[in-house]
Protein backbone atom coordinates (compact mmCIF):
# COMPACT_ATOMS: atom_id res chain seq x y z
CA UNK A 1 0.00 0.00 0.00
CA UNK A 2 2.50 2.21 0.86
CA UNK A 3 4.26 1.40 -2.28
CA UNK A 4 1.68 2.11 -4.50
CA UNK A 5 1.00 5.37 -2.56
CA UNK A 6 4.62 6.67 -3.31
CA UNK A 7 4.35 5.75 -7.03
CA UNK A 8 1.16 7.83 -7.25
CA UNK A 9 2.66 10.48 -5.30
CA UNK A 10 5.77 10.58 -8.07
CA UNK A 11 3.54 10.14 -10.67
CA UNK A 12 1.19 12.87 -9.74
CA UNK A 13 4.85 15.10 -9.14
CA UNK A 14 6.04 14.82 -12.69
CA UNK A 15 3.13 15.18 -13.90
CA UNK A 16 2.92 18.92 -12.02
CA UNK A 17 6.00 19.52 -13.13
CA UNK A 18 5.05 18.43 -17.31
CA UNK A 19 1.85 21.05 -16.68
CA UNK A 20 4.17 23.34 -15.01
CA UNK A 21 7.50 23.94 -16.15
CA UNK A 22 6.31 23.84 -20.03
CA UNK A 23 4.44 26.99 -19.13
CA UNK A 24 7.07 28.73 -16.94
CA UNK A 25 9.48 28.21 -19.93
CA UNK A 26 6.54 29.68 -21.99
CA UNK A 27 6.46 33.02 -19.85
CA UNK A 28 9.89 32.95 -19.78
CA UNK A 29 10.20 33.53 -23.41
CA UNK A 30 7.28 35.75 -23.61
CA UNK A 31 8.92 37.94 -21.50
CA UNK A 32 12.69 37.86 -22.27
CA UNK A 33 11.64 37.79 -26.03
CA UNK A 34 9.46 40.92 -25.28
CA UNK A 35 12.56 42.70 -23.58
CA UNK A 36 15.54 41.47 -25.82
CA UNK A 37 13.48 42.83 -28.59
CA UNK A 38 12.88 46.40 -26.22
CA UNK A 39 9.20 45.72 -25.58
CA UNK A 40 7.60 44.74 -22.53
CA UNK A 41 5.59 41.63 -23.40
CA UNK A 42 2.10 40.58 -22.12
CA UNK A 43 1.09 43.29 -19.23
CA UNK A 44 -2.36 42.78 -18.36
CA UNK A 45 -3.30 39.27 -18.09
CA UNK A 46 -3.36 37.99 -14.32
CA UNK A 47 -2.78 41.44 -13.32
CA UNK A 48 0.84 41.53 -12.36
CA UNK A 49 3.14 41.42 -15.47
CA UNK A 50 0.58 39.39 -17.73
CA UNK A 51 2.03 36.50 -15.87
CA UNK A 52 -1.25 34.43 -16.30
CA UNK A 53 -0.89 35.17 -19.80
CA UNK A 54 -0.11 31.25 -20.84
CA UNK A 55 -3.50 30.23 -18.77
CA UNK A 56 -5.62 32.74 -20.74
CA UNK A 57 -3.96 31.58 -24.13
CA UNK A 58 -4.96 27.72 -22.92
CA UNK A 59 -8.60 28.98 -22.04
CA UNK A 60 -9.08 30.41 -25.16
CA UNK A 61 -7.40 27.31 -26.87
CA UNK A 62 -10.11 25.17 -24.86
CA UNK A 63 -12.67 27.25 -26.64
CA UNK A 64 -11.69 27.17 -30.34
CA UNK A 65 -13.95 24.66 -32.52
CA UNK A 66 -12.16 21.22 -32.97
CA UNK A 67 -11.67 20.84 -36.89
CA UNK A 68 -10.50 18.07 -39.12
CA UNK A 69 -10.04 18.49 -42.96
CA UNK A 70 -12.21 16.63 -44.94
CA UNK A 71 -9.78 14.81 -46.23
CA UNK A 72 -7.76 14.35 -43.49
CA UNK A 73 -6.69 10.58 -42.10
CA UNK A 74 -8.98 11.42 -39.33
CA UNK A 75 -7.56 8.66 -37.07
CA UNK A 76 -3.93 9.81 -36.77
CA UNK A 77 -4.52 13.34 -37.08
CA UNK A 78 -6.36 12.90 -34.38
CA UNK A 79 -3.76 10.97 -32.32
CA UNK A 80 -0.42 13.13 -33.67
CA UNK A 81 -0.88 15.82 -31.00
CA UNK A 82 -0.85 13.35 -28.14
CA UNK A 83 2.08 10.91 -29.81
CA UNK A 84 3.75 14.78 -29.99
CA UNK A 85 3.25 15.40 -26.37
CA UNK A 86 3.54 11.74 -24.23
CA UNK A 87 7.25 10.92 -24.98
CA UNK A 88 8.24 14.45 -22.90
CA UNK A 89 5.96 13.55 -20.68
CA UNK A 90 7.34 9.93 -20.28
CA UNK A 91 10.96 11.55 -20.72
CA UNK A 92 10.61 13.86 -17.97
CA UNK A 93 9.67 10.71 -15.73
CA UNK A 94 13.34 9.67 -15.31
CA UNK A 95 15.05 12.57 -15.75
CA UNK A 96 16.49 12.84 -11.98
CA UNK A 97 16.49 16.28 -9.39
CA UNK A 98 18.55 14.99 -7.32
CA UNK A 99 19.68 11.69 -5.65
CA UNK A 100 16.51 9.70 -5.60
CA UNK A 101 14.14 12.26 -6.21
CA UNK A 102 13.49 11.11 -9.92
CA UNK A 103 9.91 9.01 -11.45
CA UNK A 104 11.22 6.39 -12.00
CA UNK A 105 15.24 5.64 -11.58
CA UNK A 106 16.35 3.58 -14.79
CA UNK A 107 19.43 1.93 -15.34
CA UNK A 108 19.42 2.81 -19.31
CA UNK A 109 17.78 5.99 -18.07
CA UNK A 110 20.29 8.03 -21.29
CA UNK A 111 18.70 5.25 -24.04
CA UNK A 112 15.52 5.70 -23.04
CA UNK A 113 15.47 9.34 -22.99
CA UNK A 114 16.90 9.30 -26.16
CA UNK A 115 14.64 6.64 -27.73
CA UNK A 116 11.38 8.96 -26.32
CA UNK A 117 12.37 11.88 -27.29
CA UNK A 118 12.70 10.40 -31.15
CA UNK A 119 9.01 9.13 -30.93
CA UNK A 120 8.18 12.33 -30.08
CA UNK A 121 9.05 13.77 -33.65
CA UNK A 122 6.81 10.85 -34.89
CA UNK A 123 3.79 13.07 -33.71
CA UNK A 124 4.88 16.06 -35.97
CA UNK A 125 5.14 13.55 -38.59
CA UNK A 126 1.73 12.41 -38.48
CA UNK A 127 0.22 15.52 -38.04
CA UNK A 128 2.07 16.45 -41.25
CA UNK A 129 1.19 13.24 -43.78
CA UNK A 130 -2.54 12.64 -41.66
CA UNK A 131 -3.59 16.84 -42.77
CA UNK A 132 -3.75 16.00 -46.66
CA UNK A 133 -2.31 19.68 -47.20
CA UNK A 134 1.02 20.43 -48.94
CA UNK A 135 1.93 22.56 -46.77
CA UNK A 136 1.76 20.01 -43.85
CA UNK A 137 3.23 17.34 -46.06
CA UNK A 138 6.39 19.83 -46.90
CA UNK A 139 6.56 20.60 -43.01
CA UNK A 140 6.49 17.04 -42.08
CA UNK A 141 9.17 15.86 -44.61
CA UNK A 142 11.45 18.62 -43.40
CA UNK A 143 10.85 17.29 -39.67
CA UNK A 144 12.07 13.81 -40.84
CA UNK A 145 15.36 15.04 -42.76
CA UNK A 146 15.57 17.07 -39.53
CA UNK A 147 15.24 14.06 -37.04
CA UNK A 148 17.54 12.35 -39.67
CA UNK A 149 20.34 14.66 -39.39
CA UNK A 150 20.10 15.19 -35.62
CA UNK A 151 19.18 12.20 -34.20
CA UNK A 152 23.02 10.89 -35.06
CA UNK A 153 25.01 14.14 -33.53
CA UNK A 154 22.73 13.56 -30.31
CA UNK A 155 23.00 10.02 -30.24
CA UNK A 156 27.02 10.81 -30.13
CA UNK A 157 27.16 13.18 -27.71
CA UNK A 158 24.98 11.40 -25.10
CA UNK A 159 26.93 8.67 -25.54
CA UNK A 160 30.43 10.38 -25.07
CA UNK A 161 29.15 11.39 -21.74
CA UNK A 162 27.91 7.64 -21.19
CA UNK A 163 31.24 6.46 -22.10
CA UNK A 164 32.98 8.95 -19.30
CA UNK A 165 30.47 7.86 -16.91
CA UNK A 166 30.36 4.61 -17.49
CA UNK A 167 27.19 3.75 -17.14
CA UNK A 168 23.62 4.83 -18.58
CA UNK A 169 21.81 5.61 -15.57
CA UNK A 170 20.90 9.69 -15.48
CA UNK A 171 21.77 9.38 -11.65
CA UNK A 172 24.93 7.29 -11.93
CA UNK A 173 26.05 10.00 -14.70
CA UNK A 174 25.43 12.81 -12.43
CA UNK A 175 27.39 11.33 -9.73
CA UNK A 176 29.86 10.56 -11.45
CA UNK A 177 30.19 13.85 -12.93
CA UNK A 178 32.91 16.31 -12.05
CA UNK A 179 33.54 20.15 -12.57
CA UNK A 180 36.12 19.33 -15.26
CA UNK A 181 34.13 17.42 -17.18
CA UNK A 182 32.53 21.16 -18.18
CA UNK A 183 36.29 21.16 -20.54
CA UNK A 184 36.14 17.57 -21.18
CA UNK A 185 32.71 17.45 -22.40
CA UNK A 186 32.27 20.98 -23.55
CA UNK A 187 32.06 19.64 -27.14
CA UNK A 188 29.51 17.13 -26.44
CA UNK A 189 27.67 19.49 -24.16
CA UNK A 190 27.75 21.93 -27.56
CA UNK A 191 26.73 19.01 -29.87
CA UNK A 192 23.82 17.99 -27.60
CA UNK A 193 22.34 21.11 -27.02
CA UNK A 194 22.63 22.36 -30.57
CA UNK A 195 21.26 18.95 -32.24
CA UNK A 196 18.75 19.03 -29.16
CA UNK A 197 17.76 22.17 -30.59
CA UNK A 198 16.76 20.97 -33.98
CA UNK A 199 15.54 18.13 -32.69
CA UNK A 200 12.34 19.74 -30.70
CA UNK A 201 12.38 22.19 -33.95
CA UNK A 202 13.24 25.52 -32.10
CA UNK A 203 14.49 28.81 -34.07
CA UNK A 204 16.53 28.72 -35.54
CA UNK A 205 16.14 25.03 -36.62
CA UNK A 206 12.53 25.28 -37.15
CA UNK A 207 12.33 25.20 -40.97
CA UNK A 208 9.85 22.41 -40.93
CA UNK A 209 7.59 25.11 -39.22
CA UNK A 210 8.94 28.08 -41.34
CA UNK A 211 5.97 30.23 -41.20
CA UNK A 212 6.94 32.82 -44.12
CA UNK A 213 7.38 29.68 -46.80
CA UNK A 214 5.45 26.40 -45.38
CA UNK A 215 2.54 28.42 -42.77
CA UNK A 216 2.95 25.87 -39.92
CA UNK A 217 4.52 23.25 -41.48
CA UNK A 218 2.73 20.07 -39.73
CA UNK A 219 0.99 21.78 -37.69
CA UNK A 220 -1.11 24.04 -40.48
CA UNK A 221 -4.14 22.47 -40.19
CA UNK A 222 -4.91 22.19 -36.53
CA UNK A 223 -6.29 24.52 -34.51
CA UNK A 224 -7.74 25.11 -30.77
CA UNK A 225 -7.19 22.30 -28.24
CA UNK A 226 -4.77 20.06 -30.53
CA UNK A 227 -2.75 23.04 -31.51
CA UNK A 228 -2.43 23.79 -27.94
CA UNK A 229 -0.85 20.66 -27.19
CA UNK A 230 1.12 20.31 -30.00
CA UNK A 231 2.78 23.80 -28.59
CA UNK A 232 2.76 22.34 -24.95
CA UNK A 233 5.46 19.40 -26.65
CA UNK A 234 7.69 22.10 -27.74
CA UNK A 235 7.89 23.74 -24.73
CA UNK A 236 8.07 20.53 -22.86
CA UNK A 237 10.86 19.50 -25.58
CA UNK A 238 12.93 22.65 -24.31
CA UNK A 239 12.30 21.34 -20.51
CA UNK A 240 13.76 18.11 -21.33
CA UNK A 241 16.17 19.33 -23.47
CA UNK A 242 17.44 22.12 -21.02
CA UNK A 243 17.10 19.27 -17.80
CA UNK A 244 19.27 16.68 -20.09
CA UNK A 245 21.45 18.85 -20.83
CA UNK A 246 21.43 19.84 -17.05
CA UNK A 247 22.01 16.35 -15.88
CA UNK A 248 24.32 15.20 -18.55
CA UNK A 249 26.55 18.10 -18.80
CA UNK A 250 26.30 20.48 -15.96
CA UNK A 251 26.63 17.79 -13.23
CA UNK A 252 22.39 18.23 -12.15
CA UNK A 253 22.47 18.68 -8.68
CA UNK A 254 26.21 19.36 -8.01
CA UNK A 255 27.05 22.55 -6.27
CA UNK A 256 27.25 23.84 -2.78
CA UNK A 257 25.21 22.91 -0.39
CA UNK A 258 23.83 20.20 -2.39
CA UNK A 259 22.87 17.76 0.25
CA UNK A 260 20.24 20.46 0.65
CA UNK A 261 19.21 22.17 -2.19
CA UNK A 262 20.67 19.88 -4.87
CA UNK A 263 17.30 19.52 -6.74
CA UNK A 264 17.42 23.52 -6.48
CA UNK A 265 20.42 23.75 -8.35
CA UNK A 266 19.06 21.07 -10.93
CA UNK A 267 16.31 22.97 -11.52
CA UNK A 268 18.76 26.15 -11.58
CA UNK A 269 20.71 24.98 -14.41
CA UNK A 270 17.59 23.77 -16.48
CA UNK A 271 16.17 26.92 -16.38
CA UNK A 272 19.31 28.68 -17.33
CA UNK A 273 19.58 26.33 -20.32
CA UNK A 274 15.90 26.76 -21.31
CA UNK A 275 16.93 30.69 -21.42
CA UNK A 276 20.07 30.14 -23.36
CA UNK A 277 16.86 28.16 -25.48
CA UNK A 278 14.92 31.16 -25.94
CA UNK A 279 18.14 33.33 -26.07
CA UNK A 280 18.96 31.99 -29.17
CA UNK A 281 16.00 31.81 -30.45
CA UNK A 282 16.08 35.53 -30.03
CA UNK A 283 19.43 36.58 -31.45
CA UNK A 284 19.33 34.11 -34.60
CA UNK A 285 17.63 33.77 -37.83
CA UNK A 286 16.40 30.48 -39.45
CA UNK A 287 18.68 28.20 -41.14
CA UNK A 288 17.81 27.25 -44.80
CA UNK A 289 17.19 23.90 -44.99
CA UNK A 290 20.95 22.82 -47.00
CA UNK A 291 22.36 25.10 -44.09
CA UNK A 292 20.42 23.00 -41.80
CA UNK A 293 21.88 19.58 -43.06
CA UNK A 294 25.43 20.96 -44.00
CA UNK A 295 25.93 22.34 -40.26
CA UNK A 296 24.51 18.67 -38.77
CA UNK A 297 26.54 16.25 -41.46
CA UNK A 298 29.73 18.40 -41.81
CA UNK A 299 30.13 19.97 -38.50
CA UNK A 300 27.69 18.01 -35.64
CA UNK A 301 28.82 14.31 -36.46
CA UNK A 302 32.23 14.65 -36.72
CA UNK A 303 32.75 17.15 -33.92
CA UNK A 304 30.75 14.21 -31.69
CA UNK A 305 32.84 11.50 -33.22
CA UNK A 306 35.75 13.94 -32.60
CA UNK A 307 34.53 14.18 -28.84
CA UNK A 308 34.28 9.99 -28.98
CA UNK A 309 37.34 9.67 -29.36
CA UNK A 310 38.60 12.38 -26.98
CA UNK A 311 36.36 10.62 -24.32
CA UNK A 312 37.82 7.39 -24.97
CA UNK A 313 41.22 8.29 -24.61
CA UNK A 314 40.30 10.23 -21.60
CA UNK A 315 38.60 7.55 -19.94
CA UNK A 316 41.60 4.99 -20.98
CA UNK A 317 44.23 7.79 -19.33
CA UNK A 318 42.05 8.15 -15.92
CA UNK A 319 41.49 4.24 -15.89
CA UNK B 1 42.34 37.17 -37.61
CA UNK B 2 38.64 36.61 -37.45
CA UNK B 3 37.52 33.91 -34.44
CA UNK B 4 35.07 31.84 -36.21
CA UNK B 5 31.79 32.26 -34.24
CA UNK B 6 32.84 35.77 -33.53
CA UNK B 7 29.51 36.72 -35.22
CA UNK B 8 26.83 34.80 -33.03
CA UNK B 9 28.68 35.62 -29.90
CA UNK B 10 27.96 39.25 -31.77
CA UNK B 11 24.12 38.75 -32.05
CA UNK B 12 23.98 36.63 -28.44
CA UNK B 13 25.56 39.87 -26.81
CA UNK B 14 23.36 42.76 -28.66
CA UNK B 15 20.08 40.31 -27.55
CA UNK B 16 21.59 40.42 -24.10
CA UNK B 17 22.54 44.06 -23.94
CA UNK B 18 19.02 44.92 -25.25
CA UNK B 19 17.20 43.23 -22.61
CA UNK B 20 19.02 45.06 -20.04
CA UNK B 21 17.85 48.09 -21.35
CA UNK B 22 14.84 49.87 -20.78
CA UNK B 23 12.41 48.92 -23.48
CA UNK B 24 10.72 51.35 -25.36
CA UNK B 25 7.01 50.10 -25.33
CA UNK B 26 4.35 53.35 -24.55
CA UNK B 27 1.91 52.19 -22.16
CA UNK B 28 -0.54 54.50 -23.63
CA UNK B 29 -3.90 53.43 -22.10
CA UNK B 30 -2.19 53.23 -18.57
CA UNK B 31 0.08 56.33 -19.30
CA UNK B 32 -0.33 59.52 -21.56
CA UNK B 33 1.93 59.99 -24.47
CA UNK B 34 4.23 62.56 -24.36
CA UNK B 35 3.17 64.57 -27.40
CA UNK B 36 4.64 66.79 -29.31
CA UNK B 37 3.08 70.83 -28.07
CA UNK B 38 2.22 71.49 -31.73
CA UNK B 39 0.51 68.14 -32.31
CA UNK B 40 -2.08 67.97 -34.45
CA UNK B 41 -5.15 66.21 -32.73
CA UNK B 42 -8.43 67.39 -33.46
CA UNK B 43 -9.35 70.97 -34.93
CA UNK B 44 -10.90 73.00 -32.56
CA UNK B 45 -12.86 76.23 -33.41
CA UNK B 46 -13.58 79.30 -31.49
CA UNK B 47 -17.01 80.20 -32.44
CA UNK B 48 -16.74 83.54 -31.13
CA UNK B 49 -13.95 84.27 -34.12
CA UNK B 50 -15.74 82.41 -36.89
CA UNK B 51 -17.73 85.01 -39.24
CA UNK B 52 -18.91 81.84 -41.46
CA UNK B 53 -16.87 83.61 -44.21
CA UNK B 54 -16.59 79.42 -45.89
CA UNK B 55 -13.06 79.88 -46.60
CA UNK B 56 -12.13 77.28 -44.53
CA UNK B 57 -14.80 75.02 -45.91
CA UNK B 58 -14.12 75.82 -49.79
CA UNK B 59 -9.91 75.45 -49.26
CA UNK B 60 -10.73 72.24 -47.47
CA UNK B 61 -9.45 69.28 -49.86
CA UNK B 62 -11.75 66.42 -48.49
CA UNK B 63 -14.50 68.52 -48.21
CA UNK B 64 -14.88 67.35 -44.60
CA UNK B 65 -16.41 70.84 -43.03
CA UNK B 66 -19.58 72.11 -42.77
CA UNK B 67 -21.22 75.23 -42.89
CA UNK B 68 -24.45 76.58 -42.53
CA UNK B 69 -25.31 80.45 -41.24
CA UNK B 70 -27.76 83.20 -41.66
CA UNK B 71 -27.78 86.78 -42.06
CA UNK B 72 -28.93 88.94 -38.53
CA UNK B 73 -30.17 92.23 -39.50
CA UNK B 74 -28.92 94.67 -36.78
CA UNK B 75 -31.15 97.74 -36.96
CA UNK B 76 -29.84 100.74 -37.40
CA UNK B 77 -28.85 103.01 -33.60
CA UNK B 78 -29.34 106.45 -35.18
CA UNK B 79 -32.41 107.27 -36.41
CA UNK B 80 -32.48 106.98 -40.25
CA UNK B 81 -29.30 105.12 -40.34
CA UNK B 82 -28.65 101.85 -42.72
CA UNK B 83 -29.53 98.74 -40.94
CA UNK B 84 -26.04 96.60 -39.91
CA UNK B 85 -25.76 92.75 -41.09
CA UNK B 86 -24.49 90.47 -39.33
CA UNK B 87 -23.26 86.74 -40.24
CA UNK B 88 -24.57 84.24 -37.45
CA UNK B 89 -23.27 80.23 -37.25
CA UNK B 90 -25.83 77.89 -37.61
CA UNK B 91 -23.73 75.00 -37.70
CA UNK B 92 -19.83 74.24 -38.01
CA UNK B 93 -19.21 70.47 -38.26
CA UNK B 94 -15.94 68.81 -39.09
CA UNK B 95 -16.34 65.31 -40.11
CA UNK B 96 -13.00 63.31 -38.88
CA UNK B 97 -13.54 60.19 -40.78
CA UNK B 98 -12.84 62.34 -43.82
CA UNK B 99 -10.60 64.90 -42.38
CA UNK B 100 -6.79 64.04 -43.25
CA UNK B 101 -5.60 66.75 -40.68
CA UNK B 102 -3.25 68.42 -43.34
CA UNK B 103 -4.16 71.94 -41.57
CA UNK B 104 -5.23 73.85 -44.65
CA UNK B 105 -7.93 75.24 -43.08
CA UNK B 106 -6.69 76.36 -40.09
CA UNK B 107 -4.03 78.27 -41.79
CA UNK B 108 -6.92 79.38 -44.29
CA UNK B 109 -8.80 80.73 -41.65
CA UNK B 110 -8.37 84.58 -41.53
CA UNK B 111 -10.01 85.57 -38.38
CA UNK B 112 -8.22 82.80 -36.22
CA UNK B 113 -11.18 80.75 -35.62
CA UNK B 114 -9.19 77.28 -36.05
CA UNK B 115 -6.87 75.61 -33.84
CA UNK B 116 -5.17 72.37 -33.60
CA UNK B 117 -5.62 70.70 -30.29
CA UNK B 118 -3.19 68.01 -29.06
CA UNK B 119 -6.04 66.14 -27.74
CA UNK B 120 -6.60 62.56 -29.84
CA UNK B 121 -9.11 60.57 -27.89
CA UNK B 122 -12.32 61.20 -29.41
CA UNK B 123 -12.22 57.50 -31.23
CA UNK B 124 -16.29 56.50 -31.91
CA UNK B 125 -17.47 52.89 -32.53
CA UNK B 126 -19.66 54.08 -35.74
CA UNK B 127 -18.37 56.13 -38.49
CA UNK B 128 -21.06 58.91 -38.91
CA UNK B 129 -20.33 59.97 -35.20
CA UNK B 130 -16.89 61.10 -36.30
CA UNK B 131 -18.72 64.26 -37.38
CA UNK B 132 -18.56 66.56 -34.35
CA UNK B 133 -20.55 69.69 -34.37
CA UNK B 134 -20.01 73.26 -32.87
CA UNK B 135 -20.19 72.87 -29.45
CA UNK B 136 -17.76 69.71 -29.24
CA UNK B 137 -15.02 71.57 -31.72
CA UNK B 138 -15.98 74.43 -28.92
CA UNK B 139 -14.96 72.42 -25.88
CA UNK B 140 -11.75 70.99 -27.73
CA UNK B 141 -10.75 74.65 -27.65
CA UNK B 142 -9.70 74.64 -23.97
CA UNK B 143 -7.04 71.90 -24.67
CA UNK B 144 -5.43 74.30 -27.26
CA UNK B 145 -1.76 74.95 -25.75
CA UNK B 146 -0.80 79.11 -25.04
CA UNK B 147 0.59 79.96 -28.55
CA UNK B 148 4.65 80.15 -28.61
CA UNK B 149 5.95 82.88 -26.72
CA UNK B 150 7.05 85.96 -28.55
CA UNK B 151 11.03 87.09 -29.27
CA UNK B 152 12.52 89.74 -26.36
CA UNK B 153 11.79 93.21 -27.59
CA UNK B 154 9.55 92.12 -30.17
CA UNK B 155 6.52 93.93 -30.91
CA UNK B 156 3.42 92.74 -29.59
CA UNK B 157 0.90 91.15 -31.03
CA UNK B 158 -1.40 93.30 -32.70
CA UNK B 159 -4.53 91.68 -30.90
CA UNK B 160 -3.12 92.61 -27.92
CA UNK B 161 -2.92 96.61 -28.68
CA UNK B 162 -6.51 96.14 -30.41
CA UNK B 163 -7.79 94.77 -27.49
CA UNK B 164 -5.80 97.07 -24.87
CA UNK B 165 -7.10 99.99 -27.07
CA UNK B 166 -10.73 98.61 -26.54
CA UNK B 167 -10.40 98.21 -22.96
CA UNK B 168 -9.24 101.89 -22.53
CA UNK B 169 -12.22 103.35 -24.73
CA UNK B 170 -14.47 101.35 -22.64
CA UNK B 171 -13.04 102.27 -18.76
CA UNK B 172 -13.17 105.97 -20.41
CA UNK B 173 -16.71 105.55 -21.38
CA UNK B 174 -17.14 104.11 -18.13
CA UNK B 175 -15.56 107.11 -16.49
CA UNK B 176 -17.38 109.52 -18.48
CA UNK B 177 -20.67 108.12 -17.73
CA UNK B 178 -19.93 107.88 -14.00
CA UNK B 179 -18.68 111.76 -14.40
CA UNK B 180 -21.92 112.66 -15.98
CA UNK B 181 -24.13 110.91 -13.09
CA UNK B 182 -22.43 112.64 -11.04
CA UNK B 183 -23.22 116.28 -12.56
CA UNK B 184 -26.53 115.68 -12.97
CA UNK B 185 -27.69 117.44 -10.51
CA UNK B 186 -26.03 120.35 -10.95
CA UNK B 187 -27.05 119.91 -14.79
CA UNK B 188 -31.35 120.76 -13.82
CA UNK B 189 -30.23 124.21 -12.82
CA UNK B 190 -29.70 124.90 -16.68
CA UNK B 191 -32.09 126.27 -19.22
Amino acid sequence: MGEALEIALRLAVVLAAFLVAPLLVGQVEHKAMAHMQGRVGPMYAGGFHGWAQLVADGVKFVQKEDVIPAAADRMVFKIAPAVALVPYLVAMLVIPLGPGLVGQDLDIGLFFVIAVMGVGVIGSLMGGWSSANKFSLLGGIRVAAQLMAYELPFVLAAASVAMAAGTLSLTGIVEAWSPWWLLWQAVAMFVFFVSGLAEVQRPPFDMPVADAEIVFGPYTEYGGLRFALFILAEYAGIVVLSALTAVLFLGGWHGPFEDQLGWLWTLLKTMAVAFVVIWVRVAYPRLREDQLQRLAWQALVPLALLQLAVTAVGVVLIA
Amino acid sequence: MRVPGRGLAKGLAVTLRQMSRRSVTAHYPDAMPELPPRSRGVIALIEENCTSCMLCARECPAWCIYIDSHKDVIPATTEGGKDKTRNVLDRFAIDFSICMYCSICIEACPFDALHWSPEFEYAELDIRELTHEKDRLREWMWTVPAPVALDEHAEPAKEIGVAQKATEKANEKAAEQAAEKAAEPAAEDRP
